[in-house]
């Protein structure tokens, strides 16, 4: 049952991927094509869990991990970029 | 997958938190892709995917735990770290938004009649 419920979970977040895509793609401003990137991360750091689950490893939180500490320095860089111009003053 | 090594109850619990956590993360992602403005859209996933990922990462502490034998904290660490990031985030975006004056199309202008 655990195998059923991680394929359907696996296929529920490429949709949820697809539509994180189309919101990057078609994004009327700069923030929304952030907002987009950042679900994508969270979308992708679920997609890795998911795999780990399904391979049976155990090792592939840390890749999630890094993943989280980037997506989140780049967000945060990223806006501050647009408020004030500059990343690190 | 040892699965059959498991209690039926446990595969059902843990069954359970991957769909719902599914469920939510793409509730969230409908959201970002459907809604009208920057200030709506910024709900949908900023809460949907952190709870979606929260219980889907819940499912896998579970999992792993007793698959191995023994507490397995390294998800719990994830869930963590993105439990605090996540509103730091989306209120650098909601800051950016309102400094660079994005589009407040429909009900996000304050005035819920107009």
């Amino acid at each position: 049952m655990i195998e059923w419920a991680v394929n359907l979970a696996i296929t529920v977040f490429a949709i949820a991927i697809l539509l994180n895509l189309y919101r990057l793609a078609i994004g009327p401003d700069i923030v929304d094509r952030i907002l987009a990137l950042d679900t994508l991360m969270i979308n992708s750091i679920a997609l890795i869990v998911l795999f780990d689950i399904r391979l049976s490893l155990g090792i592939l939180f840390e890749a999630a991990m890094l993943i989280a500490l980037m997506g989140f320095v780049g967000t945060v860089a990223m806006t501050k970029y647009l408020l004030r111009g500059d990343v690190i003053e | 997958m040892t699965a059959s090594s498991m209690p039926f109850v446990l595969e059902l619990v843990i069954s359970l938190f991957l769909v719902a956590g599914a469920l939510f993360a793409l509730i969230g992602s409908i959201g970002l892709a459907r809604l009208r403005d920057f200030f709506m859209r910024l709900h949908g996933p900023t809460k949907a995917s952190t709870l979606g990922l929260g219980c889907l990462l819940i499912g896998s502490l579970l999992y792993f735990s007793f698959q191995r034998g023994g507490l397995s904290v390294h998800e719990a660490i994830v869930t963590v770290f993105l439990f605090v990031t996540a509103p730091v985030s989306a209120h650098m975006m909601a800051k950016a938004a309102l400094f660079r004056g994005v589009d407040k199309g429909g009900p996000s202008r304050n005035y819920p009649d107009r």
